[in-house]
């Protein structure tokens, strides 16, 4: 009996029995697809022909001006199909789930961008398909449930715990201990029970392979530092993976939410609250209590708003190979702001974290270093909690006209 | 040791019955109350579950209780407290019940050596499969008490084996895949999934995941040792109130 998937002690596979013989099968699985370029080749094609792979490295000069110091580069994986990397994780497990041959897809769901991709993966390659979603985040990313529905998806409202992301989990769990025979359960993010965060940034390595090629191109040399948020982490990952054996620092951004004093945040790596525990399957930095209770996350962000994080991020954390900040949302919103009217881009409330951390440092380098940031996602998604924020008076009268109208 | 005790029940008796509460569901009073009745009842020995905010393995009766408990503020502790006070009031084995990460937070070791002088006799720890129980077995032998492991249904016969071989007191047979609290088809196939357990282990073995009546305790007789009852007596508790516990125990066998 081997211990496995352990990245400086954390990770692990700590699952009930009942899916030992399921996580042997997928371990399996992944193994034999890694160790066959012909696979690697296949998901390639998928991404470049049904997604929009490679996506570009936009050079963003207006920022840039503005504050005065790095050159700011965006990779944008919120060109992907469907917006958001998510896509790149369940293409690639779409297609081991065709080699294992099984039937139906499940996923636990947080901004509902990871929903909507199983959903689109699991239509094109005729999957049966339940999406599980936290109470909250149906109502924080409604959009993103009328799109998992309409592609043809049970979406799963969550009303237990603190009805958010790892409630979601839970619940996908208690599915896969039923219907492990026909089912597997697409984790959304590099974390979970082995080979889950291995694997989840095996796919998601495609980022920072191109990101670091198309550099390379452009500029004939290296970033000195990469951005990205961390939820669970699998953006992170895939962008970070492109340059782990170059001299390029490694920033991971985490939700702030009210201010890391607060009490109401999601960072795990970059605060005092979080500390070493063993939960939804793996060993990492939880935010929990003296008694190994998980606490309740905040996040302007439902994709960040979540207890635990990639342990391999939190094994890069431990060696100094990476590190982590946090952005909190007014500072969020005021990123995402600046970039809509500096650069016409619309990064995702997530991504976001990414550009506020990159903004704050951009003006202490010097002009002719390089920087890239990961747009995890586009922001489209988030218009209700964006108009929100900005207590837009235009939309709140477009809501109440089109309630009227349905009230009719 | 646990499994002399068991088999000494199982001298007088041709099925022991274990049963399940949350400790502080609906609020440690009645817990007391419950366990008492359950005592009282003839139950052999229970599981005493320790809340946890993320209880994977379990199904909607019980991540209930879990997280009404754990709203009236109990902690850990407290559970403790309970536990010790139970084990000095009614001489039948007492064991935990929860998720690793109770055990870790509170060191392992320490967390081994508090059952002992509470007075309990093993633990449950559904999430925490023998390859990562290195430092949990050790503490566990250290202070005399029996780690419980699970044979699910599609576990294979090798690795009943290699589970068996690191466990003590008895071994928890999943009736069926899935959570707790759902309906179990008692057939021959599940007789058949018995037969292969008691042939890859010498130690007792309990099955449960769904038993709530006579005709499922029945059932068991002669296939397995000790049949173990939990959602329903929650469910029992919730409709009807803790001397209906009663009933509903004494009505099993």
């Amino acid at each position: 009996m081997d211990k496995r998937g352990y990245f400086s002690g954390f990770g692990g596979c700590f699952i009930p029995e009942i899916l030992t013989q399921t996580f042997e099968e997928l371990v399996q699985a992944y193994e034999a697809a890694k160790a066959d370029p012909g696979f690697w080749q296949e998901y390639l094609d998928v991404m470049s022909t049904y997604s929009c792979r490679p996506t570009p490295l936009t050079f963003a000069g207006n920022l840039t001006n503005h504050f005065g110091g790095a050159r700011i580069y965006i990779k944008r994986e919120d060109l992907n199909h469907t917006g958001a990397h998510k896509a790149n994780n369940v293409m690639g497990q779409g297609l081991l789930v065709k080699r294992m041959g099984k039937t139906r897809v499940i996923a636990e769901t947080g901004a509902g961008q990871h929903g909507v991709a199983t959903a689109t993966m699991a239509a094109r390659m005729g999957f049966d398909c339940t999406i599980y979603m936290g109470e909250e985040d149906v109502e924080r990313q409604r959009p993103n449930v009328f799109w998992m529905e309409r592609l043809g998806a049970t979406v799963v409202s969550v009303r237990d715990g603190s009805r958010t992301l790892k409630d979601a989990i839970n619940e996908a769990f208690r599915d896969w201990v039923s219907n492990m025979d026909t089912t597997h359960y697409v984790l959304g993010t590099a974390c979970g029970p082995h080979p889950f965060p291995e694997m989840v940034a095996w796919f998601q390595s495609i980022i920072g392979t191109e990101a670091r090629k198309q550099i390379l191109e452009r500029e004939g040399r290296l970033p000195r530092r990469v951005y990205a948020c961390v939820g669970g982490g699998s953006n992170a990952m895939g962008l970070f993976s492109g340059f782990m054996d170059d001299p390029v620092e490694l920033v991971g951004v985490e939700a702030g939410g009210k201010g890391l004093d607060s009490g109401l945040h999601a960072a795990r790596l970059s605060s005092r609250d979080a500390s070493i525990g063993v939960a939804q399957g793996y060993k990492t930095y939880f935010l929990q209590d003296g008694d190994g209770q998980m606490r309740d996350t905040h996040s302007i962000s439902a994709g960040l708003d979540y207890v635990g994080v990639s342990p391999i991020l939190a094994h890069l954390q431990a060696i100094g190979r990476a590190r982590f900040e946090a952005a909190t949302d007014a500072e969020v919103l005021e990123a995402v702001t600046l970039t809509m009217r500096k650069e016409g881009l619309i990064p995702a409330l997530e991504s976001s974290h990414a550009f506020a951390q990159a903004f704050k440092e951009a003006p202490t380098l010097a002009k002719d270093d390089i920087v890239i940031i990961n747009q995890s996602g586009r922001g489209d998604k988030d218009i209700f909690t964006v108009a929100d924020a900005f207590d837009d008076p235009a939309w709140k009268a477009f809501i109440q006209h089109k309630a009227e109208q349905y009230h009719a | 040791m646990l499994e002399t005790t068991i088999r000494n029940k199982l001298a007088q008796k041709d099925i022991l019955l274990m049963t399940h509460i949350v400790i502080g569901y609906p609020n440690l009073d009645t817990s007391f109350e419950v366990v008492r009745t359950m005592v009282e009842a003839g139950v052999d020995l229970m599981e005493l579950q320790i809340p946890f905010s993320e209880p994977m393995a379990d199904g909607s009766v019980i991540l209930k209780a879990n997280q009404d408990a754990l709203a009236t503020g109990i902690t850990v502790d407290q559970c403790f407290d309970f536990a010790q006070q139970v084990a000095r009031d009614y001489q039948i084995p007492f064991l935990f019940m929860t998720y690793y990460n109770i055990l870790f937070k509170y060191g392992v070791e320490a967390f081994a050596e508090r059952m002992a002088e509470c007075g309990l006799c093993g633990a449950i720890v559904p999430d925490l499969p023998p390859e990562e129980a290195d430092e949990y077995l050790a503490a566990m032998n250290r202070h005399g008490l029996a780690p419980i492991f699970i044979f699910a249904p599609n576990t294979g016969e090798t690795r009943m084996r290699q589970i068996a071989a690191h466990g003590s007191g008895f071994i928890y047979c999943m009736a069926r895949k899935g959570v707790t609290g759902l309906q179990t088809d008692f057939s021959q196939q599940l007789g058949g999934h018995l037969a292969h357990c008691r042939a890859a282990t010498e130690l007792p073995l309990a099955l449960g995941f769904g038993v709530k009546d006579h005709d499922d305790v029945q059932f068991i007789k002669g296939k397995a040792d000790i049949a173990v009852v939990g959602s329903e007596a929650i469910r029992v508790l919730d409709s009807q109130g803790v001397a209906a516990v009663g009933d509903l125990i004494r009505s099993l066998r």
